[in-house]
């Protein structure tokens, strides 16, 4: 029983150390800040909760300790990982940083939102 | 919501005192039984039954997680793909959300739905400027948008 629980946590931590190798590799190649925020806070974000997970997994079945701290380290990163990415896209957005020169649309521009936008 | 989950735990503490026996075995039962009689005079509350609400965030967190999985998909193809042929940009999203939580919530699922992060939210309150990675694929997001999320928010706080 213990064996299969190795196994599985075994493919969880894979999982998650190959989702987070290939969002690196999308903040390398993607063109502007924010297709890189999309790799950054979706991709490590599943990456790290699963290796959470398989740590979980494997701590519980091959020695018997239920570790609540790993579970609530998998909440606080689900929670906050989206809000992270939002504000820093945000935040690029409002200092000016420009979109890619092949983005296609861009209605917050015409907006009367743009308060905090320096000329 | 808050007032039916205290009185189910007075009910089960009124359980307790009746059998003279407070362990946690009893007070399990004791909740159940309450349960059952609130679910008897559930036309008495101002609000819902609360197990339908807490069904409904369930659902909700059900459905994060799997857009969450589904994102990370579409996000690697993306990476992945010899040619970059994408086309970034952002659009605008009406939304008829009006509570500070529920739109804060929208915003986390949107941000993990695929192909879209939410880069700011109007003053008002009623739009959201969202950054999708493919544009074409707008009207398709609008739609899950409006049709799942927005809905299984509603489902909570109706």
């Amino acid at each position: 029983m213990a064996e299969t629980f190795k196994i599985i946590s075994m493919i969880l931590i894979i999982l998650g150390t190959i989702l987070s190798l290939v969002s690196t590799f999308g903040l390398i190649r993607l063109p502007d800040v924010y297709t890189r925020n999309h790799a950054a806070s979706k991709s490590t974000t599943l990456g790290i909760m699963t290796i959470l997970l398989g740590t979980f997994v494997y701590f519980l079945n091959v020695h018997g300790h239920f570790d609540s701290r790993v579970l609530l380290g998998i909440f606080f990163i689900f929670l906050t990982s989206p809000v992270a990415g939002h504000l820093i896209s945000r935040s690029a957005y409002h200092s000016g940083v420009k979109l890619w020169d092949k983005s296609v649309e861009d209605d917050l521009k015409s907006s009367q939102d743009k308060v905090y936008v320096k000329k | 919501m808050s007032f039916q989950i205290l009185l189910n735990v007075f009910l089960a503490f009124i359980w307790m005192f009746l059998k003279n026996d407070y362990g946690s075995s009893s007070f399990f039962i004791g909740y159940l039984l309450g349960l059952l009689i609130m679910l008897a005079y559930r036309r008495f509350f101002t609000s819902r039954f609360y197990l339908v609400r807490v069904w409904a965030v369930i659902k909700l967190l059900a459905l994060f997680l799997k857009e969450l999985v589904l994102s990370n998909i579409s996000v690697l193809k993306h990476i992945l793909s010899p040619t970059l042929n994408i086309k970034p940009g952002i659009f605008a999203l009406k939304t008829e959300l009006t509570k500070d939580w529920e739109i804060t919530i929208l915003a986390n699922l949107i941000t993990l739905t695929p192909g879209t992060l939410v880069v700011d939210v109007s003053l008002d309150r009623q739009t959201l400027y969202i950054h999708a990675m493919d544009i074409p694929e707008k009207h398709e997001a609008i739609d899950s948008i409006k049709n799942t999320f927005e809905r299984a928010i509603m489902e909570v706080s109706r």
